[in-house]
């Protein structure tokens, strides 16, 4: 277990860069430096970390960075991770760094095809519920009710469980994080560099641009999203789902705050009406009935074949 | 040791990448590439080849891994053929704006819809934009070539840029032909160890291709024009080079035959060629004064080469397995542009024959030279562009 | 980190970026109010450094968070997770 004076100071993504103020992938990456430092080959789609690089002939990232097509990041760690066994270069980490339109909805084949192949490599999900760098469309890991540009009256479909389809793939490692725990989120990245195989870790990174909130609140809002229980935060080690703090002691219902709390402080979600809220709500605590039964599973649905 | 072995070209693609030695092969299987997929598997399980073999799912998938493998290192190869070619489409283009030096089998066969399996030139040739080179292959032998001599172009700092090797479905990749494969000890020599023109080192931290604004990106465009038009110098050089090593030449950029003292050349590609070959034989024997070109370098295009035939001959009919919908035939047209601002270039007639695999025979190749020749005499292409064998 | 090139023999082949701080300019024009610590109240828990999306606090050798003003967008994060407020933002003034 780490502390936070032990996080290192050496950062490697570099101050003056594009990310919207208060951007909660920002904050995901500079903790991705921190628990792995700089021997790493980061794979970045299409996505909202495309510009924040800032352009040519800048970038403000201190490792090696391959861009790459927007549904392809774990096929292009496929052809990377291939090339340094032949090369017999060890103690590099490949890392996929996605947003969630590049995981859940176009980069999904590759991801599944990586997976399934066993690919050594960590992937990251850094969801911010939408297309953000195309401007806020609606992505499959938008949730239900959120406005977008293109479901402005509030999605009607549900967000695609993206954890546990990963999980079924029986990877060794499969994870959800959220900056606004960092010490959890540094301690997941280095327990998923020491695993061999393909490693999944699902951020929530909150948004104020696609979001609709004060840019202060970034590190809040994540708070109250496992706090409500809309997040949990969770692992499947090998197949053994267990939830970590402070998720763990949430599968009392009253321990969870109303989700109300999380939704009233985001704009996009002005226009959910009572109903939706109580839908919602009932959704949560539908997906807690399905961790207690995970959690307390004896048998492994998820072991690694 | 040398061997002469029989052996299809798909299987002849799989000896050419074990030869050169490449360390990571990504591939998704598609008819009539399929064999060269296998092949491989094959190599890899037996110990022959010792690489990373990813059985990757999708051929947009196999592309990208090679882009991935290419860029932290390491020789690569894949192969694929029609649909699968067209869903890398936009990995091709990433991978010449990469500047990375992969080298590719395009086994060719037609597109759809509707479904074929047979072959044309349709698939390789709609992307000639995407700033890969491409070489086509008249028989096994020239595939064998063709690849070690691709890699030596592409790792070439003076091009660095992705080519493909195109050979048609069936008439080659599933024929037997005698091939000889040369000493392993003679293509590491004449092929040295990968080399490319950037590499991702966590020493040397930097983004490869982030955005790039209007100030900049034409510049790395141009770059690209540059390395194919050294392509179009060395091409020959290393022909040559390759035929004093291993005795086998093909021709550089066009292979010609009978071009001198001739009234017509006939521009072919891929097979066509050979097919060209017999019917100028049987035509000269008849005293009409015909020669063949085969087209074995499209990009980069050999518009000098073309130029210089075009002092020889009073016209060129070019054959086209390809049409591009509501134009003509690409030869055809690159044939006609190259010429245009010449004086006194020769009339240029396109045909289009053998799509979706109609067969395209020495004979029907005489009778798309005997209705050139009637035009000739009378001083004017009566048609841009003529069907051939197409049923009424 | 090499020079920025200025003609195009100068350039890579390919687009090749090297990590320079400032890439976007001095980003801390961006902002509209700016966090100001009151070092008195300050207990060096490190949080606001751990939370800055920009890498424009830095950790001082007494753990003390020192803003770097150029690249600060003055998001807000660090003054709302204070756990003492001992970061207020104010108004830049014009």
């Amino acid at each position: 277990m780490v502390t936070i004076k032990e996080l290192p100071k050496e950062e490697y993504l570099l101050k003056g860069h594009a990310a919207c103020a208060g951007c909660g992938s920002a904050i995901s990456l500079r903790l991705l430096f921190k628990a792995l430092g700089n021997k790493i080959v980061l794979i970045v789609p299409a996505c909202c970390t495309t510009v924040i690089q800032g352009p040519y002939p800048y970038t403000s990232f201190e490792v090696p960075l391959q861009n790459i097509l927007f549904e392809s990041t774990a096929a292009a760690a496929s052809g990377i991770v291939a090339a340094l066994r032949q090369r017999n270069l060890k103690g590099i980490t490949v890392v996929g760094w996605a947003g969630d339109g590049g995981t859940v909805d176009i980069g999904i084949q590759a991801l599944s095809g990586a997976a399934e192949r066993e690919t050594d490599f960590i992937y990251i999900c850094y969801d911010n519920e939408a297309y953000g760098n195309t401007g806020m469309q609606r992505s499959g890991a938008t949730p239900y009710g959120a406005w977008t540009t293109t479901t402005p009256s509030g999605k009607r479909e549900r967000k695609k469980d993206m954890p546990l389809i990963m999980a079924a793939h029986r990877t060794p490692y499969v994870t959800t994080a959220c900056p606004s725990y960092p010490i959890d989120l540094v301690n997941k990245l280095r327990k998923a560099k020491e695993i061999k195989g393909t490693k999944y870790i699902h951020i929530l990174a909150p948004c104020p641009t696609g979001w609709r909130y004060d840019t202060s609140k970034t590190i809040e809002l994540g708070r109250l999203a496992v706090q409500t229980g809309l997040w949990a935060l969770f692992e499947i080690e090998y197949g053994k789902f267990k939830l970590n703090p402070p998720s763990d002691r949430l599968i009392d219902k009253a321990k969870r705050k109303p989700v109300k709390e999380y939704l009233t402080l985001q704009g996009r979600f002005r226009s959910l009406t009572e109903e939706d809220a109580e839908r919602i709500q009932k959704w949560v605590d539908e997906d807690w009935d399905k961790y207690r039964k995970l959690a307390s599973n004896s048998t492994s649905d998820f072991a690694p074949y | 040791m040398a061997q002469m072995i029989i052996d299809t070209a798909n299987h002849i693609a799989g000896y050419a990448a074990k030869a050169a030695r490449v360390k990571v092969v990504a591939a998704y299987p598609i008819t009539p590439q399929t064999t060269i997929v296998e092949k491989i598997a094959e190599f890899v399980e037996s110990g022959k080849m010792d690489i990373e073999y990813i059985r990757v799912e999708s051929e947009h998938s196999a592309m990208v891994a090679c882009i991935g493998a290419a860029a932290a290192g390491v020789r690569t190869f894949t192969a694929t053929s029609s649909h699968g070619l067209a869903l890398m489409h936009e990995a091709l283009h990433w991978a010449s704006g990469s500047r990375l030096p992969i080298v590719m089998a395009v086994v060719n066969r037609a597109m759809g819809a509707p479904w074929s399996i047979w072959p044309d030139f349709s698939d390789s040739l709609s992307q000639r934009d995407t700033g890969w080179m491409q070489f086509y292959c008249a028989d096994n032998q020239e595939v064998f070539d063709t690849i070690i001599q691709a890699y030596k172009l592409c790792e070439d700092e003076r091009v660095f840029l992705p080519a493909m090797v195109c050979l048609e479905g069936f008439i080659l990749s599933h024929t037997y032909m005698p091939v000889k494969i040369p000493e392993q000890k003679k293509v590491d020599d004449f092929l040295p160890p990968y080399k490319s023109g950037w590499i991702l080192d966590t020493n040397s931290p930097f983004s490869h291709s982030n955005l790039v604004s209007p100030e900049w990106y034409m510049e790395f465009r141009y770059m690209i024009q540059e390395a194919m038009e050294n392509a179009k110098r060395l091409i020959p050089v290393i022909d040559k080079k390759y035929g004093e090593t291993f005795g086998f030449k093909h021709g550089g950029l066009v292979e010609k035959y009978k071009c001198e003292d001739t009234d017509l050349i006939l521009l072919t590609m891929g097979t066509m060629g050979s097919e060209a070959k017999i019917a100028v034989e049987n035509m000269r024997k008849d005293g009409l004064k015909v020669g063949s070109a085969r087209v074995r370098v499209f990009r980069p295009f050999p518009t000098e080469e073309i130029v210089k035939l075009a002092e020889q001959a009073q016209m060129f009919t070019a054959i086209d397995r390809h049409i591009s919908f509501g134009m003509e035939g690409f030869l055809a047209t690159e044939i006609k542009a190259s010429l245009l601002n010449q004086k006194d270039p020769p009339l240029v007639a396109g045909f289009i024959a053998g799509l979706g695999g109609r067969d395209v025979t020495s004979e029907t190749i005489e009778k798309i030279a005997k209705k050139s020749l009637k035009w000739m005499r009378g001083g004017k292409v009566e048609r841009e562009t003529e069907w051939v064998d197409l049923r009424e | 980190m090499s020079s920025i090139p200025k003609t195009r023999k100068e350039m890579p082949l390919t687009p090749i970026s090297y990590p320079t701080v400032g890439s976007m300019g001095k980003t801390g024009s961006w902002r509209t109010f700016r966090p100001e610590v009151d070092y008195s109240k300050c207990t060096r828990c490190m949080l606001c450094w751990v939370y800055c999306p920009d890498a424009a606090i830095t950790r001082q050798e007494d753990d003390s968070p020192k803003i770097d003003y150029d690249y600060c967008k003055g998001c807000g994060i660090c003054a709302n997770e204070c756990p003492v407020k001992a970061i207020a933002m104010h108004r830049e003034e014009e």
